[in-house]
């Protein structure tokens, strides 16, 4: 893999970029491999990654029914936080958020992670609690938040109206350590860092079957033929079930849809992520002066991408009563993407009833800001056969035992 | 923005007057069921990519809830009906053999 | 130069001047004018800058197309970024500024991205800024945010208010042009309810533009006679000015209707918008020209050639002198008769084609024109306006055989359907080869909540570029036979060209432009599928093609045909991008409609409402009711007049608006069985006139609700529940006896608003009522835990004996109706007694003090009965009850759950909000253990220190040991584990 870099840029200028290397290749399945894992998202390719980087796992393929990153990674709001309530999850997304932190450096391919900072909104003062709560969790989870008072608020976001007649805020959680990325960039470098070691990334290659043998995986069929695997791992967000049901299990998942707008790109005036809870709306402004807008889940089962109006509405009036100045802004474009949903709205990272057969699920609303977190506790699964502790409480056996790892407790809706 | 007719009012009723309620014809299981049986019953959902049985109320309506056969990939009614029901209808059934005869079947 | 014609102009009336201003300049156009007219008819070509290298851009298109001519406009209340010029109609006293430069439009310091450019390619910041790490945040990232956005930021409230409003209708036409028309005209016929919109300000299209004839008659007055039919027809609607704006599923459409933006301040809605149920839809959206890809091709002056023909016709505009025009097809030569018609230079037809034949090449070459087949643009030259083009073979590589001077290029490409609507809910795309499009195939179509085609499409829309055909396809989509006939010139077939020359050399494609706003060149596209980016969705991303404010109506398809050229790969198996609504963008504003400020959400309020307001409430959100929180007097801040409320309501009497309390009669022979299951404990033993505390637990056995339950008579009972779970539990209710126990004879009914709810409480309580008179509420005649009907004050009363404080307490219930008249006969009598109304918080700290659990504090969805040593109200003989087979559960029934207790620190200082409890040691995560947290955490005023409750793992067992729990700071306090109840333990005061 030929390195990124300014100097890399100049060079290739003076020769038109006609230079450029492919920044994964495209190969054909081998026979088989140590390694299959279904789905080139972001959690898959992560997955894939830190089987090669932790455990010098590489003889993996990464199969995919379209596009890389082509899911949730490249339709979600980019939006990266660790200021989660339970231990499990603060654990997953503070690891998460730390290994974005040094993302770009380690894949050698610029994620943009702008840790510019998150805002919760508390507008009763109920929730005023819950994000006390947290902040005292965070605390002591090693999670650094703060909670803040409404002046603070409004100086971290001065378009912000924080005397609104219905909703005034009263204060908020903000993680200062918290941002965005680019969605797009976390697949491709880990896409072409996984490339770099071999890995064959293969796209346009639908899962029809999975074999086994005396309850131990033993291959998938594809559209491009049998490969055959020593170990399977599943990160299909979305179609989980539909996989999980060619694995021979069910799985506590409803797919739904959850949607999502930007606006028309102006100049910069939002630096900071801002969620507001009560009134369900959230918003950040990209690098490209679009405002980011994330809208609410449908609550029927839908696999179409797309979703229904009203909760756009509700979300822009939430907003317009947070932002007035948004109001004549226009939206350019609203799209929606399939989420999992489990039964306590918390991911699955586990094995299965299948030997050697693992499944990364349900992320919910919530998945962008997991994906290094989510790779790494995945990869040690796979490459260990059994759970580390970042995975271990995320076992799709919780809900048996009632176990749950319930992240609505403090706030109402968790994106 | 779905359009489902209430099986009771006869409204055609739009999403925004109705609540989904999930899957439908799931089996409830009480004290002393086995541990499988009632996560299943909570939990385990099929969840399929096509013909869907599920459950809504006609909330901001008559209050009724009913049931609805639909696909979750094209979003097409086959038809709704009472709630009162154990399974799926014969006629919604064949309806949606008559549709799409790859459909696995209720079960 | 651009200017106004003498002559012509069908849209523009020159009796009605219109002075507007443009980055301060004082100009005038005429009534009927878009923005971008007018501007052109003042010689304003260059208008604003792109995103990326801040190059000069002029206006391209003449209609929503168009990813240039963006303004900031207006001022205030009334300011709005990226206006798109072609949409927008002059209207007198406009004023607008170009966008995205510094310090001026006519010099750019960003453009030094331009001249940086080569070092600048597709996502080039992907490969670079990613050392040091602090780096991109402080350094790169705020300089990238500073050039790019496109307008200004609005800093004002908005001045003008939005409407949403319904329609329904058997089928909706959107595009009123003649396809528009004519489908309107077949479905109103036959008697349908239709709904007609269109985009702009006129019917008609292009159709009159291009000087089609329809049955013998110019297409103007076709058009005029079909618009009267149509007024003429009861059941057609039609609406100008109206964009639909996206088609969801089941026949739902957003129309915009831009009602006020040319008349701003005239005190109508600005945007009205449409939320339309249609049977069907007919998309007559048209189709919209494709610019060419040659060197040079984004520098002001180079235009659609239709728009051109747009610019001339209908508002009399040249927008130059000597213009060149280059084609693929025939239908640019109509742009060049026009011209030359109106006495404009024509120096040269550049026709990539081989071969020209056709009726109209025909025509051009009759008036004069030079027409050069196989021929092509090698270069546009000129920096801020086009001053030439050097003309070379397409077939080759761009040698430059030679040079014309010019002012303007009207460029065509060919036409691509507008299959927005169809594809919104997903309908499929047939590639046409002959025509070089995407075309809607009708096998494939969005299917209805039937499964029929929700979607038809009519006309230009179905890839029909002929006025004959596009009337014959607009009757059929609409159901009728018999199409109007249109005549015009034999055409040629057009010819597929992508790139201009077509073996362009790498110099040539970086300077032709595919993305006019968003800067993306033929060689960005070729970048990436070298890269490997080669999904469409890919290409998409990395290079930024189609995801400017024009959603790549112009590049898309020019982008994904180099693509497809790249990767040696058919177009159709390269596919498109998702198209997405809107159409074209919509103010938020219009989406949330009315609802602002005060009506931003519908606001619940209780009979004694306006009595609060008056007295100074400080009111707090519950669900959508406002309750008051306390009543502060003056100079007291809210947590004096809380304590006041709390020791005045323990030492003489308090009163409460309980109205929000949930109110459930549930009601049948088979009630009692059925709260049996709804409940933890039996309630259908429960004694006429008599009140039981009671538990509700969702299906998992979590505590989801509590409250008190009377029995009314033989088979009716009244469920209290929290105010925030009234109508959550009502649907529980129903859920289970309409969907599980449907054969039970169980009625409910949801009487929360109903009914005004009043807690009378404290030792003076009973003096109040009896000073009101009417009923007995002694001990004797109304004991603690009943209730009885009766009359007060000559009110008609139910009083219950319940109480949520600990103190001698009724709560009495009127008809909603007489609520405020009963609450202020309460505080008339009361008055004697120190009476003093209470809020929410006040309320609290009195549970509190009694150790009475709250709802959303206690609990929070993970918190069972038994957590809360509620074990009481579990009936241990019951087999079933909802929740008991969750509660089953391992998890559930470990031992090592945290359980309540009291909590009070050792100096009785208050224990923060939220604060959890330490354990030793760290989990396998690194994450501090713990043992505990505090739910609720009080200044008693009764008491004149904290108290908290609390669940701490090994609850009531560990009463008397001290443990840590945390402050914000980071800090720990000792707090030392007690009862739970902290005031009157034997509940003496209650039961007096």
């Amino acid at each position: 893999m030929k390195r990124y870099s300014v100097f890399a840029i100049a060079r290739e200028a003076l020769r038109y970029h006609q230079g450029w290397e492919k920044a994964w290749a495209s190969p054909a399945p081998k026979s088989s491999y140590d390694v299959v894992i279904v789905g080139a998202g972001g959690h898959g390719l992560a997955t894939a990654y830190y089987l090669g980087k932790n455990f010098g796992i590489t003889n993996v393929a990464i199969i995919e029914k379209g596009w890389l990153g082509g899911g949730n990674t490249g339709r979600n709001t980019t939006i990266i936080r660790s200021n989660y309530l339970q231990d499990p999850s603060a654990a997953i997304y503070e690891k998460a958020r730390s290994l974005y932190e040094d993302l770009s450096q380690d894949l050698n391919y610029n994620v943009m992670f702008s840790p510019r900072g998150l805002l919760m909104l508390a507008q009763t003062h109920h929730e005023v609690r819950g994000y006390l709560r947290t902040v005292h969790a965070n605390n002591l989870q090693g999670v650094t938040t703060e909670w803040i008072g409404p002046e603070k608020v409004k100086e971290l976001v001065p378009i912000m109206n924080i005397d609104g007649p219905r909703y005034p805020v009263l204060g908020a959680l903000y993680q200062a350590r918290g941002g965005t990325a680019r969605h797009d960039a976390v697949a491709w470098g880990y896409a072409r860092a996984c490339s770099a070691m071999g890995m064959d990334i293969i796209q346009q290659c639908e899962v029809t079957g999975v074999r086994s043998a005396n309850g131990v995986v033993t291959g998938v069929d594809t559209t491009k033929g049998y490969i055959g695997t020593k170990k399977l791992g599943i990160v299909v967000a979305g179609h989980s079930g539909q996989v999980a049901d060619m694995a021979g299990f069910r799985l506590p998942v409803e797919s739904l849809a959850l949607q999502a707008l930007v606006s028309e790109p102006i100049k910069p005036c939002m630096d900071v992520v801002v969620m507001a809870n009560t009134v369900h709306g959230y918003m950040s402004q990209s690098d490209k002066g679009e405002m980011v807008i994330g809208g609410g889940t449908d609550g029927f089962n839908n696999f179409t991408q797309r979703g229904s109006f009203q909760h756009i509405e509700e979300t822009l009036r939430a907003l317009i009563e947070t932002f007035p100045m948004i109001s004549r802004l226009k939206m350019l474009r609203q799209w929606g993407g399939i989420v999992d949903m489990t039964g306590d709205r918390s991911p699955i990272i586990s094995k299965t009833p299948l030997g050697n057969c693992f499944i990364n699920c349900g992320w919910g609303t919530g998945g962008f800001k997991a994906i290094p977190g989510s790779g790494w506790a995945m990869a040690e699964l796979v490459a260990k056969g059994e759970p580390g502790p970042l995975a271990e409480e995320f076992n799709m056996y919780r809900f048996r035992e009632g176990r749950f790892i319930d992240e609505s407790v403090a706030a109402g809706v968790a994106h | 923005m779905l359009i489902l007719e209430c099986p009771y009012c006869g409204v055609k009723a739009e999403e925004t007057e109705l609540a989904p309620g999930g899957e439908a014809h799931l089996k409830r299981f009480g004290p002393g069921s086995p541990d499988e049986d009632f996560e299943a019953y909570m939990f385990a959902r099929k969840n399929p990519k096509g013909v869907h049985f599920e459950r809504w109320r006609h909330a901001y309506g008559c209050g009724k809830w009913f049931l609805a056969a639909r696909c979750t990939a094209t979003l097409e009614v086959f038809g709704t009906y009472p709630a009162q029901t154990t399974e799926p209808p014969a006629d919604i059934v064949a309806k949606i053999m008559a549709k799409r005869p790859d459909w696995k079947g209720y079960k | 130069m651009s200017t106004r014609l003498a002559k012509g102009g069908r849209l523009i009336d020159r009796a009605a001047p219109q002075d507007f201003t443009f980055n301060g300049k004082r100009l005038r156009g005429f009534k009927g004018d878009t923005l971008a007219a007018a501007l052109l008819a003042n010689d304003q070509m260059l208008v604003g800058r792109s995103f990326k290298y801040h190059r000069p851009r002029g206006i391209v298109a003449s209609g929503a197309e168009e990813p240039n001519a963006l303004v900031n406009m207006g001022e205030g209340g009334r300011f709005e970024p990226n206006q798109r010029t072609t949409t927008t109609e002059l209207f007198d006293g406009l004023t607008c500024t170009s966008q995205n430069h510094f310090p001026s439009l006519e010099f750019d310091i960003g453009v030094l991205n331009n001249y940086a450019a080569r070092f600048l390619p597709a996502g080039f910041y992907y490969k670079t800024f990613i050392h040091p790490r602090a780096a991109w945040k402080h350094v790169f990232e705020p300089i990238i945010r500073q050039s790019a956005g496109l307008g200004k930021v609005p800093k004002d409230r908005d001045a003008d208010r939005y409407e949403q409003a319904y329609a329904f209708c058997d089928l909706l036409i959107t595009g009123g042009g003649i396809a528009g028309l004519q489908a309107a005209l077949t479905a109103g016929k036959a008697g349908k309810r239709v709904w007609l919109m269109e985009q702009t300000a006129h019917w008609g299209g292009r159709a009159p533009v291009d000087g089609v004839e329809i049955d013998g008659t110019p297409a103007e007055a076709w058009v005029k006679n079909a618009v009267q039919a149509l007024e003429a027809m009861e059941n057609v609607t039609m609406r100008l000015r109206c964009m639909a704006a996206g088609s969801y599923d089941h026949g739902y459409v957003l129309a915009d209707e831009k009602v006020a933006d040319h008349t701003p301040g005239d005190g109508r809605p600005r945007h009205r918008l449409w939320r339309i149920r249609a049977g069907q839809i007919i998309a007559a959206t048209g189709a919209i020209e494709r610019p060419l890809s040659f060197a040079g091709n984004d520098i002001p002056g180079v235009m659609l050639a239709a728009a051109m023909r747009d610019y001339l016709v209908n508002w009399a505009v040249a927008p130059g002198d000597r213009t060149v025009v280059v084609t693929n097809n025939d239908d640019a030569y109509r742009t060049a008769i026009a011209l030359k018609e109106a006495g404009l230079e024509v120096p040269v037809i550049l026709d990539a084609r081989a071969t020209v034949t056709g009726d109209l090449p025909a025509k051009a070459r009759a008036l004069g024109i030079r027409v050069e087949a196989g021929k092509a643009i090698a270069k546009v030259k000129g920096g801020k306006r086009v001053t030439s083009v050097a003309i070379c073979a397409q077939a080759g590589q761009g040698a430059v055989l030679e040079e014309i001077a010019c002012d303007a290029v009207a460029m065509s490409g060919g036409w691509s359907p507008v299959v927005h609507l169809w594809s919104h809910c997903g309908g499929k795309l047939n590639w046409d080869a002959a025509q070089a499009h995407f075309a809607p195939d009708p096998a494939r179509p969005p299917l209805n909540h039937d499964g029929s085609a929700l979607v038809v499409t009519a006309g230009a829309a179905s890839g029909v570029l002929l006025a004959g055909d596009v009337l014959a396809n607009a009757t059929a989509a609409a159901g009728g036979d018999v199409a109007p006939v249109a005549s015009g010139p034999v055409e040629a077939a057009m010819e597929p060209v992508w790139v201009m020359p077509q073996g362009a050399t790498i110099d040539l494609r970086m300077k032709m432009w595919l993305d006019y706003q968003n800067d993306v060149k033929v060689s960005d596209v070729q970048l990436a599928a070298r890269e490997g980016y080669s999904s469409v969705e890919h290409t998409k991303r990395y290079t930024t093609l189609g995801m400017a404010t024009d959603q790549g109506k112009l590049s898309n398809i020019n982008g994904l045909a180099v693509l497809a050229d790249s990767l040696s790969s058919p177009i159709p198996q390269v596919g498109t991008t998702t198209f997405r609504p809107p159409y074209t963008p919509v103010t938020f504003g219009a989406l949330a409609g009315e609802a602002r400020g005060d009506i931003f959400q519908p606001l619940r309020q209780t009979p004694i409402h306006a009595w609060h307001e008056a007295h100074n409430a400080y009111f707090e959100p519950v669900g959508l009711w406002r309750r008051p929180y306390c009543y502060p007097r003056p100079g007291e801040t809210h947590e004096q007049a809380v304590h006041r409320e709390v020791v005045n309501t323990r030492t003489n009497v308090g009163l409460l608006d309980a109205s929000t309390l949930g109110k459930i009669i549930v009601k049948g022979p088979d009630a009692g069985k059925f709260l049996d299951m709804l409940y933890t404990n039996v309630m259908s033993n429960l004694g006429i006139g008599k009140c039981r505390y009671g538990l509700m637990c969702s299906e998992q056995g979590f505590l989801s609700d509590d409250g008190v339950v009377a029995r009314i008579d033989e088979d009716t009972w009244l469920c209290h529940t929290t105010s925030g779970g009234a109508d959550r539990i009502h649907a529980w209710m129903e859920d289970w006896l309409q969907c599980e126990w449907w054969d039970w004879q169980v009625y409910t009914a949801n009487v929360t608003e109903q009914f005004a709810q009043i807690a009378v409480v404290g030792p003076n309580a009973r003096k109040v009522l009896e000073k009101l008179g009417g009923m007995d509420v002694s001990k004797e005649a109304l004991p603690f835990m009943q209730w009885a009907d009766g009359e007060m004050g000559g009110f008609r009363v139910r009083a219950y004996r319940i109480s949520f404080s600990g103190e001698l307490s009724y709560e009495i219930a009127v008809p909603a109706s007489e609520g405020r008249a009963f609450w202020d006969a309460l505080v008339t009598a009361g008055a004697e007694f120190g009476m003093m109304p209470y809020g929410t918080e006040g309320l609290h700290v009195l549970r509190a003090e009694k150790g009475f659990i709250m709802i959303g504090d206690e609990t929070d969805g993970t918190v069972i009965p038994q957590d809360l040593n509620l074990g009481w109200a579990i009936s241990k003989k019951k087999a079933d009850y909802l929740g008991k087979r969750g509660q089953e559960r391992p998890f559930l029934a470990s031992p090592d759950r945290w359980k309540l207790v009291g909590l009070e620190t050792l100096d009785g200082s208050v224990i923060p909000d939220g604060s959890i409890a330490p354990a030793p040691g760290t989990n396998a995560n690194g994450q501090r253990n713990t043992q505990g947290r505090v739910t609720s955490t009080y200044y008693s005023p009764t008491l004149k220190r904290g108290i908290a409750m609390g669940l701490v793992k090994g609850g009531l067992s560990r009463v008397g040991e001290t443990i840590e729990m945390t402050r914000l700071d980071g800090s720990t306090l000792q707090v030392k584990i007690v009862d739970p109840v902290f005031y009157d333990k034997e509940g003496e005061k209650q039961n007096v």
